[in-house]
């Protein structure tokens, strides 16, 4: 079969490139909702180096997606089924790593076609069923969301067990995301959040408190944290949390940033702080999210102030839009009804 | 239900030196007439397929389904008529004869040789045929369009904006189509080829489906020059 692909060839430049999918063995899907990602639109805008636009365009962009089961010859799914394909394929088994660390996986639209296409076709493993009733729009962005669940499930297995105040540096998706998901898995756990607008802060009613970085209150301390910054702000949230942070509390590191960033080593090294990375997520971290967001009714309630704006994509001028009106987005997620 | 029928009953006499009718002529991995017909086997709102070949094809084309399709959903390959209109009557004919037809039956047909039409494309077919009766799937004209009555003269060259160039897939609720097919002379049969416009003719709506640029029917060794060149490039062959 053919299947037509949007491709960036270029930033700025789409266009339509055609594969052949395997349909004997793979499962073909529709996209139904998109949602536009960060990495997406520096890939877009042009804001990579050039050796890796060089290396991995042309290439579709969008790793975040809710699609319908068209067709499964493997009898894994039916068709109509709505599932989120996973946008990670590790090309090997590994007892110890996980599969978004393996430098053999193949990551969409990080060098391999993401899912701006007609058909995505994939392998059963890498889909997981939404939950009846989810509102599409959300599970278009549920990658973000299973990028937060890894992020804390990484927590729980290096972090010590005394967990009375989490500390959410950030206050953009991921800040908002995870600080979300830690509230619903820890109802006792105080969750206090750090940015620098207070529009954004103001959207997070549901923590316990939302300060601006020059306006922490007095003696405020934290058992651990999470920092969702990234780029030239990673530094200093990174050092503002190793000073508020209790000896030996976690700090899980999600924010990505193109330049080296300096830490505090010596105060890493005195209060004897656990640093850990956390990048992607893994089909487990997919199916956690779903599991969660099907036992957490409020939650998805939450989730809605993230959807920015539901672009209709009919043409590859709609394409374009989206990408527009994602860049001038201070806050939440630009998603794609898939109409192509 | 829901009925495709893939019309292949072209005899490629345009295909510059090939012998081969062009629905068979390889694309990628497969010949063109599997990529299209695959079109129509992934999508769930297909019940099931037809296809109308010249009769000393059918051999060869249910060889190619057999050995490219995976198991799932009824194929059957039927000899074509010696016209448009006999080819459509064929499919008809078949349809009436195996299943219980009623308003609500579709028939999506389309040209083997257009192996680039969508999901969306498809889908949209389906849902008009059922609302309007009948549509035509188009793209707006790009280039202006010249009327001219004795091959020499312009008689008229036509408001682009309101011209469309046609494509496929037609479709039509099939007892509607039959009515219509049935109200036409041998001598307005030998003239009308398009089932579209004959229910324009007879004052019926058609309805437009957006089509697509690349939906292009391979016609001249030029278009599946163009076919080629659309399958080529990074992970061409995934």
């Amino acid at each position: 079969m053919i299947n037509s692909v949007y491709r960036l060839i270029a930033p700025g430049m789409i266009d339509i490139a055609c594969t052949q999918p395997d349909i004997k063995n793979s499962v073909l899907l529709r996209p139904l909702y998109l949602s536009v990602c960060k990495a997406d639109q520096r890939y877009y805008l042009g804001n990579r180096s050039r050796e890796a636009l060089k290396a991995k365009l042309p290439m579709a962009l969008i790793h975040e997606c809710v699609a319908k089961v068209v067709f499964d010859p493997t009898g894994s799914f039916k068709p109509g089924e709505i599932v989120v394909p996973v946008p990670n394929t590790p090309m090997d088994e590994d007892d110890i790593i996980a599969e978004n660390y393996r430098p053999t996986s193949r990551f969409c639209s990080s060098g391999y076609d993401g899912f701006l296409r007609d058909y995505i076709d994939i392998a059963p493993d890498r889909l997981v069923r939404v939950p009846e009733g989810t509102d599409l729009r959300i599970a278009s962005f549920a990658e973000l969301i299973s990028v937060s669940v890894h992020a804390i499930s990484r927590f729980e297995k290096f972090s010590h067990k005394r967990k009375e105040s989490v500390g959410i540096w950030g206050d953009g998706n991921v800040g908002f995301i995870t600080a979300l998901i830690l509230r619903a898995l820890y109802p006792e756990m105080k969750i206090y959040v750090f940015g620098t607008v207070y529009d954004k802060l103001a959207y997070f009613s549901f923590a316990d408190g939302a300060y601006h970085v020059d306006h922490v209150p007095e003696g405020l301390k934290i058992d651990h944290a999470f920092e969702c910054v990234g780029g030239e702000g990673s530094r200093f949230a990174i050092a503002q949390i190793i000073d508020l942070i209790n000896p030996e509390g976690s700090i899980g590191l999600m924010g990505v940033s193109e330049r080296f960033v300096d830490i505090n080593t010596r105060m890493v090294l005195e209060k004897g702080l656990n640093l850990f990375g956390s990048s992607r997520s893994g089909v487990e971290d997919f199916q956690r999210t779903m599991d969660i967001l099907a036992e957490n009714p409020k939650i998805p309630a939450y989730l809605e102030n993230l959807i920015g704006g539901v672009v209709e994509v009919r043409t590859i001028s709609d394409i374009h839009s989206a990408f527009a009106q994602d860049i001038s987005r201070h806050f939440g997620k630009t998603v794609i009804k898939w109409e192509k | 239900m829901v009925f495709a029928a893939v019309f292949a009953g072209g005899i490629g006499s345009r295909m510059g030196n090939s012998d081969t009718p062009k629905q068979y002529l390889e694309l990628g991995t497969k010949p063109v007439i599997i990529h299209t017909i695959e079109k129509f086997f992934v999508n769930d709102k297909i019940d099931e397929i037809l296809v109308l070949c010249p009769k000393a094809w059918i051999a060869h084309t249910q060889d190619l389904i057999k050995k490219h399709l995976p198991e799932g959903k009824k194929v059957t390959v039927i000899a074509g008529g010696a016209s448009r209109n006999g080819t459509l009557e064929n499919a008809i004919e078949y349809i009436e004869k195996n299943y219980e037809t009623d308003e609500n039956t579709v028939i999506v047909t389309h040209d083997a040789v257009r192996p680039f039409l969508t999901h969306r494309i498809i889908e949209e077919n389906v849902a008009a045929a059922l609302e309007y009766g009948a549509c035509d799937t188009v793209i707006p004209a790009t280039d202006t369009i010249v009327e001219s009555a004795d091959g020499k003269i312009i008689s008229s060259i036509p408001d682009r904006t309101k011209m469309y160039q046609g494509q496929t897939p037609q479709s039509f609720r099939l007892k509607e189509l039959a009515r219509v097919l049935s109200s036409l002379t041998e001598e307005e049969k030998a003239i009308l080829t398009d089932a579209c416009k004959i229910f324009s003719i007879k004052n019926k709506d058609v309805f437009m489906v957006e089509g697509e640029v690349f939906n292009i029917k391979i016609t001249y060794p030029y278009d599946l020059k163009v076919a080629h060149t659309l399958l080529k490039g990074k992970d061409s062959d995934d």
